[in-house]
């Protein structure tokens, strides 16, 4: 397959591998750091490349809704934004996940609470894994580290909603949004013609009618649909789990990581290294699943371990649950759009863990 | 249904004035004994009969009374959140630009929670047809005060009549997106007696007409009856309805295409 080199913004590398990853619609409102996915769409015309529908909405609310609309259709549309968007994006994520619906919601992360700052954090990690909205659902969340992954994530986000039926998050952050890098673009696929069995296409004669709801007003059902939901994640959790190791052999000491956090770990681990210290580091691809069984093996070999995230301290609670106790784990983390050097993140590690 | 319920019995063919679309299915309507909502499905079914539309036509039902409407027709239908339809249909029909796509929604789900999903809909011109259920009242969570509750009128939340000093006052979403550049036709409606129900029909076959030469946004209201949420019978409400809601809702159209 012959892909192609581009120097792209990690945001516009989701909006041109949205067109071709045959992506039949999109639909936004603009925030900061996000905006250049709408803006770079617009440009491109994908109607015209693809057929691709771009529109932007009158809120989040809307988009997320046109998302559901689009996705009942079985459509592969998808949506961005930016936290407070993605806050108000979370009765329709629910809406879509009790219905089965798949679809791509990118969250470009900004630090909060509140209107909060336009710098990258990592702060809605709770609200990316956890469910977000009402009830008991998961999306499927991966964080990619460069713009390579920006772009990749997408076609496999696609791949795995439409797999599981269920939507997925590409929780990523301003630093990733913004940066330039090189890219390897997928050739254009085709968008598909195909009529899913589930979706509402029209009720052909003869055949039975399609519904799109997540209503059910019999308890026994609703149960019974909730334990299909979990079934669902757990097949997830089985199948779904991807981590990237750096130095982990060895280690002594494990950091914890996901998305640009995780780049600046690299290279605390080079750098502890060429101090003498076994430092390993394990990247988080996707964070629901969430790596249970390797960080639990991996507490059999360190001595413990340190998470890093740009946050007040929330991933670091899975790591606990996952290690259950059998090593220290600490959380080391900056705020409010304020990133953290590798220097930083070795003297923590010194001072926290190594040294305590 | 229950099995004591023998249809043929108690229906004698040659007395039949209209027979149940074959778009309707045989489940129970959910709804209060004199409910408009009934009939206001009864009509959009024989509608998409006539025109031959069941294997083209995505239906959207919002929260509300008519939560349950695609357990009523025999159609795909999304159920969409509260206030989203606009939202929902928009994409269902500019993904699916072929389709016959349509709206329900009543006046607490239009005109409250979802004010500028609709607005922006018709803003845009989204070609789909807004059926709009006018009764005054939040039906389904128990008659509680709407957007469109008249003045002085009684509800869970304005027992002592809406005042419109403290709660505001009604807003006249029809007359309001009349105005709007996105919409085509435009009409207030009825269902109440046999001749508002023909002139309902007739209102909807020509939307369908208009939907299918995507001219832009149809919307049709209908000022419709709550007997549980008004605490009437069925017959007390819909002379109520005459005398309180038609003077504030005027029947008729408001917009109509040049000719
Ligand atoms: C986000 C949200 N808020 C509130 C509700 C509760 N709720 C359900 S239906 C409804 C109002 C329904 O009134 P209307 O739209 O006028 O329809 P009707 O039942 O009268 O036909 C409300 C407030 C909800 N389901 N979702
Ligand atoms: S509560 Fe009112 S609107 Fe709802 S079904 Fe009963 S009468 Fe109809």
């Amino acid at each position: 397959m012959k892909r192609e080199l581009r120097l792209m913004k990690g945001n516009e590398a989701i909006a041109e591998a949205a067109i071709r990853a045959g992506c039949d619609g999109y639909f936004g409102y603009p925030i900061t750091p996000q905006s250049e996915i709408l803006e770079y769409l617009m440009e491109e015309k994908p109607h015209e490349r693809t057929g691709m529908v771009v529109l932007q909405a009158e809120s989040e609310v809307a988009a997320i809704n046109m998302v559901y609309g689009g996705a009942g259709c079985g459509k592969k549309v998808m949506t961005s934004s930016s936290s407070p968007g993605i806050s108000l994006k979370q009765e329709g994520l629910s809406y879509i996940a009790g219905a089965e619906l798949p679809c791509l919601v990118v969250n470009i992360v900004r630090g909060g609470p509140g209107l909060g700052t336009i710098q990258p954090a990592q702060s809605d990690y709770f609200q990316a894994v956890k469910g977000g909205g009402h009830g008991d659902y998961k999306l499927l969340v991966l964080a990619p580290a460069s713009v390579q992954e920006m772009a990749d994530f997408v076609e496999l986000g696609f791949e795995l909603a439409f797999k599981y039926r269920n939507p997925v998050m590409i929780l990523s952050d301003g630093i990733i949004g913004q940066m330039m890098e090189k890219v390897y673009l997928n050739p254009q696929k085709e968008r598909s013609s195909e009529n899913l069995e589930w979706a509402t296409t029209g009720k052909p004669a003869g055949s039975e009618r399609t519904i799109i709801t997540s209503l059910e007003l019999d308890s026994a059902k609703q149960e019974v649909f909730n334990q299909k939901l979990i079934d669902k994640y757990r097949e997830m959790e089985r199948s779904e789990v991807r981590v990237e190791e750096f130095q982990t052999e060895d280690a002594d000491y494990l950091l914890v990581s996901y998305g640009s956090s995780a780049r600046i770990c690299q290279r605390a681990v080079d750098l502890a290294r060429a101090e003498g210290l076994k430092v390993g580091l394990i990247r988080l691809i996707t964070l629901f699943p969430f790596p249970k069984k390797r960080l639990e093996e991996l507490a059999g070999s360190v001595k413990g371990m340190m998470a890093v995230e740009m946050s007040a301290g929330q991933m670091v609670e899975d790591v606990m649950l996952s290690v259950c106790g059998k090593v220290p784990v600490v959380h080391f983390g900056r705020m409010g759009g304020i990133i953290p050097t590798p220097e930083e993140v070795i003297e923590n590690l010194k001072t926290k863990i190594i040294g305590g | 249904m229950s099995e004591s319920f023998d249809k043929k019995s108690m229906i004698d063919e040659a007395n039949l004035a209209y027979k149940k679309s074959e778009v309707m299915t045989e489940n129970v309507l959910s709804y209060c004994p004199g409910c408009g909502h009934g009939t206001a499905h009864r009509l959009i079914a024989e509608v998409i009969e006539e025109g031959d539309l069941q294997d083209k036509t995505i239906g959207v039902c919002p929260v509300g009374c008519s939560v349950l409407m695609y357990n009523s027709l025999d159609i795909d239908m999304q159920q969409a959140a509260h206030g989203r339809a606009p939202a929902v249909a928009t994409a269902v029909k500019r993904l699916m630009p072929e389709k016959f796509v349509f709206t329900y929604q009543g006046d607490g789900d239009l005109a409250a929670i979802g004010t500028a999903e609709t607005l922006h809909a018709c803003n845009r011109g989204e070609n789909f047809l807004i059926v709009f259920i006018n009764n005054a009242i939040y039906g389904m969570t128990g008659g509680q005060m709407a957007p469109t509750t008249l003045p002085g009128m009684r509800s869970s939340t304005s027992p002592h009549g809406r005042d419109t000093i403290l709660m505001g006052n009604p807003l006249k979403m029809t007359e309001l997106v009349a105005k709007l550049p996105g919409t085509y036709f435009v009409t207030r409606q009825s269902v109440h007696t046999p001749a508002a129900v023909r002139k309902t029909k007739k209102a909807l076959r020509k939307a369908v007409e208009y939907q299918q030469q995507s001219k832009g946004t149809c919307f049709i209201e209908i000022v419709s009856n709550c007997p549980s949420g008004w605490k009437m019978t069925a017959l007390q409400s819909n002379e109520w309805m005459e005398e309180n809601m038609f003077p504030f809702y005027p029947l008729g159209d408001i917009k109509v295409p040049e000719e």
